[in-house]
């Protein structure tokens, strides 16, 4: 019974169960509703929910976690196997079995079964004409046991998978026949049907928090098998940034933190003046016409995707900049020897920012009362003086809530430094040279065809966890920052 | 300046002072203002002025001779038979046709006909193969049909490359130059739009003019729909929770943090979120449209839930008092009166956060869409969803990393395409926010 069929009789049940139960309800108070505790409708509806949810969730848990179970059946098949050797990797031999299960399923069941003899055993010239079927390459060199390995799971999963549906199948007849025989007039189903929704609405609420303990657990987990096979030390203090994956590599956060600090705050340094001033031009002298057009323009820059940045850097802004300072430039001087830098990544990003520092800065300038600006006023001073003395004042947490959730979004921007900084790990103060950050180093070791038990890959989630800490700090500072000013005036 | 006398409105040293310094400070704000807006203008610009390009191709359309003996050696218009003829086999066909070309006016060339037809794209024998398996009956007659030039003739004609630029290059010659100026005039060789970079697919490394667009829109497209699918319900459910139902206790005040703080996030965390979660431990497929939107869904999720949640404190409370006293039960309340008054917001929501996930580009890289050469067509709704494909940023991505610049062309226009597509989805948020929105 394949899973499609099972779809398919979970709806037409559902559905049954929808129209049988109202229409009994409604038979056995011969259609006078006053009798009824809920309108007739939630009674079909607790029927469809009953009929529908347990096995959406038993259905959902079992894809989960079975693979699990086979995994380890093999893996046990593969160490008490006479053939496998105690010094081979196990992990290796369980891709191969994989690889031949998902071939046998990629093949339509039907055409496969005469290909198969009475034994139960397979054989290579099966093999090769399923390989065939697949189109897929069969290297001859596979070694027989795993190809009988790799058809035993296939066969354990199919029954397993078939009995498991053929079970909720009858599960869904027996819940569907057993209310449809108990339900009474007095059956307070909206009261049920009602706390099942709402249990479904606590569930998607959960997701939010699912979603950040998977973040956190997938990388920590990666990362510990990381620091099994690396030097925590030199991840921590190493000055170098070499992986080889030949083995023997250096990996140390240093001088990538370095290269995507320097580099944010360059950005910064571009945004912040250019977004702050905008902010207080736009909130204190232009007028509301002028802001309505340019405000909107200015947050178009915000909605433009980095890959747009990142190419606009690469292929126009980096040579841009090295027209003046390359080799042979409009300044003589040769300090930039690749369009790819810190200043190119930088600026452009810059340019990414200024609506983040300028919207935001905006907003909390607005927010500052009327009273504090009119103080200043009838004291004396100038607007511009009301502005620096008084207004920017009132409104500086907000506004430093407002550039670190820039310089979080600077930090964890990837698509421009990949295309724009270039790819070499230094401590160099030289503006107009490469370098690398964490964002670039996790697309580069993630993105090759490494093997996920090499150091090199690994480390790509001890500085993905490490990102995501030093954003995770810096966005709670901030919100905490941007709401406590909130209430401040509120 | 203590002991000053004279008239208030008359200007002293100081206060002329002030007013300079209040002058200063407006015009640093205009400068800033200015250079933001300058900066849109410089980055729009070189968008439009280096990707308009991209939509026009440079063609050249031929007399061909499909000679019946080498096409179909016996003549039977065996479908199976003429299939055997390889692209091999329909190159010499091309060469015969410039000898022709010469001789039909009188071309002054240096040029041996070979060398003349190596301005051809190298997909122009399999585009003819493609044309003649599919209309079998055209063999043995002469036939006019359009061959892409080579992106060297391309980008002569586009002003990309002028002949100073091409003294070593083994690629093309001054004298294919010469020959594609003679036949410019002729009208043989001209620019048209290319209506296979909006529907065709990618292309090989060699073979940047053939390269499309039209299948990575598909792949963004199919991302977008699982996106919705997944992300719309599960959003409105989760801010419906939250903001109608959820007591106030440190439960529901780690959600909020979390959910504001998840929305800050880098989107590369969430591709390696997916890498690891659906990839590496689930064993679902890389590359594939639907695990592209699951990833962007769990990205998309605090955008809507955010946007949600401030349509739903939107509507007024007595709305809700004036539900419950007609008996309405809380649920009811909220799904039969509250959710229908919030929709509007929450489609706006949903369509911004639906256009963010369009352009995203760094979770994909990770989950391995790219660095793949999306060439077919997905047929059907499964297919589309599971088999590999590419999506526009990372088709962008692919393009800008490639070494032949005729590719940036590409990339250029298919970031105009992208930016169409953006720009149509905010407008109908704005026009939905403003024709639907109802003050209380």
């Amino acid at each position: 019974m394949a899973a499609a069929t099972l779809l398919l009789a979970v709806i037409v049940f559902s559905l049954l169960a929808f129209f049988g139960s109202s229409y009994r309800v409604s038979y056995l108070v011969e259609g006078d509703k006053k009798k009824l505790n809920s309108r007739l409708h939630y009674y079909g509806l607790f029927a469809l929910l009953c009929a529908g949810l347990p096995v959406s969730i038993a259905y959902f848990f079992w894809w989960l976690l079975t693979p699990f179970y086979f995994e380890a059946s093999v893996v046990k098949f593969l160490i008490n196997s006479l053939e496998v050797s105690p010094d081979e990797n196990i992990s290796l031999l369980l891709g191969q079995v994989n690889t031949i299960r998902d071939t046998l399923l990629s093949v339509d069941y039907s055409n496969t079964t005469e290909l198969f003899n009475q034994s139960g055993t397979i054989d290579y010239e099966v093999m090769a004409a399923i390989y065939a079927l697949a189109n897929q390459p069969f290297d001859p060199e596979t070694r027989s046991f795993l190809i009988q390995a790799g058809y035993d799971l296939w066969i354990l999963e199919n029954k397993a998978n078939n009995t498991f549906r053929i079970a909720l199948f009858f599960m869904i007849l027996c819940i569907i026949l057993l209310y449809f025989f108990l339900v009474k007039p007095g059956f307070r189903a909206r009261y049920y049907v009602e706390n099942i929704v709402l249990g479904i609405l606590i569930a998607a609420a959960g997701i939010a928090i699912i979603t950040t303990v998977g973040i956190i657990i997938s990388m920590l987990f990666e990362t510990f098998r990381f620091f099994e096979l690396h030097e925590w030390k030199d991840f921590f203090f190493g000055y170098t940034w070499a992986p080889n994956f030949h083995g023997d590599s250096e990996m140390s956060i240093l001088p990538l933190l370095f290269g995507t600090f320097y580099i944010s705050i360059f950005a910064l340094f571009v945004a912040v003046p250019i977004g702050l001033f905008s902010a207080i031009y736009l909130a204190e002298y232009s007028s509301s016409y002028t802001r309505s057009i340019a405000k909107p323009m200015l947050e178009i820059l915000a909605g433009i995707p980095t890959i747009v940045y990142g190419l606009f850097a690469l292929i126009t802004f980096g040579p841009f900049l090295r027209e003046f300072f390359g080799d042979g430039g409009a300044f003589g001087v040769n300090w930039m020897s690749d369009a790819r830098s810190v200043a190119t990544a930088g600026t452009v990003m810059g340019m990414m920012l200024i609506p983040f520092v300028s919207s935001l800065s905006d907003d909390i300038i607005n927010a500052v009362p009327q009273s504090l600006r009119d103080g200043s006023y009838g004291l004396g001073a100038t607007q511009s003086e009301t502005i620096r003395l008084v207004v920017i004042p009132a409104a500086l947490p907000g506004i430093v809530g407002a550039i670190l959730l820039a310089a979080s979004r600077a930090i964890g921007e990837t698509m421009i430094v990949v295309l724009g900084a270039g790819a070499i790990a230094k401590f160099s103060g030289n503006p107009l040279e490469a370098m690398t950050t964490i964002t670039t180093r996790i697309v580069s070791q993630l993105t090759g065809d490494g093997d996920f038990n090499s150091p090199e890959t690994l480390v790509a989630f001890a500085l993905g966890l490490s990102l995501f800490l030093i954003t995770l700090v810096l966005n709670v500072i901030a919100l905490y920052v941007v709401r406590k000013y909130r209430e401040q005036y509120e | 300046m203590a002991h000053e006398t004279g008239s208030l409105s008359e200007a002293t040293a100081l206060s002329r002072k002030r007013r300079a310094a209040e002058k200063r400070y407006r015009l640093y704000g205009l400068v800033a203002i200015s250079i933001g807006l300058l900066m849109l203008v410089i980055l729009i610009g070189t968008i439009l002025s280096k990707g308009l390009t991209a939509f026009q191709q440079t063609f050249i359309t031929l007399e061909i001779e499909l000679i019946e003996s080498k096409l179909d050696k016996k003549g039977n218009r065996d479908i199976n038979e003429i299939k055997k003829v390889s692209t091999f086999g329909y190159a010499p066909l091309t060469k015969k046709s410039f000898e022709k070309l010469f001789s039909a006016y009188n071309l002054n060339t240096a040029l041996s006909p070979k060398k003349a037809s190596k301005i051809l794209s190298k997909s122009a024998a399999s585009d003819l193969r493609k044309f003649v398996l599919n209309d079998t009956s055209v063999i043995g007659k002469t036939i006019s049909f359009e061959f892409l030039t080579n992106s060297w003739i391309d980008g002569y004609l586009k002003g990309r490359i002028n002949r100073e630029d091409i003294q070593n290059n083994k690629n093309v010659s001054t004298e294919q130059l010469d020959l594609v100026d003679e036949l410019v005039k002729l009208g043989i060789v001209e620019k048209k739009f290319n209506l296979s970079f909006l529907l065709g697919s990618d292309a090989s490394d060699m073979r940047p003019e053939a390269a499309g667009f039209g299948v990575s829109m598909v792949g963004s497209f199919y991302m977008m729909l699982v996106v919705l699918l997944l992300s719309l319900p599960v959003g409105v459910a989760a801010s419906i929770y939250l903001e109608e139902f959820a007591p106030r206790n440190w439960i529901t005040d780690i959600i909020e943090v979390n959910i504001s703080n998840l929305a800050a996030v880098p989107s590369i965390v969430f591709g390696i979120l997916g890498l690891a979660v659906f990839i590496n431990f689930m064993h679902l497929p890389q590359s594939a449209p639907f695990v592209g939107g699951m990833v962007l869904t769990l990205m998309t999720l605090p955008t809507i839930i955010i946007s949600t949640r401030a349509s739903l404190k939107s509507v007024p409370p007595s709305i809700r008092d004036a539900a419950l006293g007609v008996g309405a039960s809380k649920m009811q309340t909220v799904f039969h009166h509250v959710l229908p008054l919030a929709a509007p917001g929450i489609l706006t929501g949903t369509i911004i956060g639906l256009a963010q996930a369009l352009g995203e580009t760094a979770p994909l890289l990770l989950i391995g869409m790219i660095g793949y050469i999306a060439t077919n067509m997905p047929s059907t709704l499964l297919e589309g969803l599971a088999s590999p494909n590419s999506a526009m940023p990372a088709q962008i991505y692919e393009w800008a990393k490639r070494s032949d610049p005729a590719f940036y062309e590409r990339a250029w226009g298919g970031i105009i395409i992208l930016l169409v597509f953006l720009i149509t989805m905010n407008t109908l948020a704005v026009i939905l926010r403003r024709r639907f929105e109802r003050r209380w």
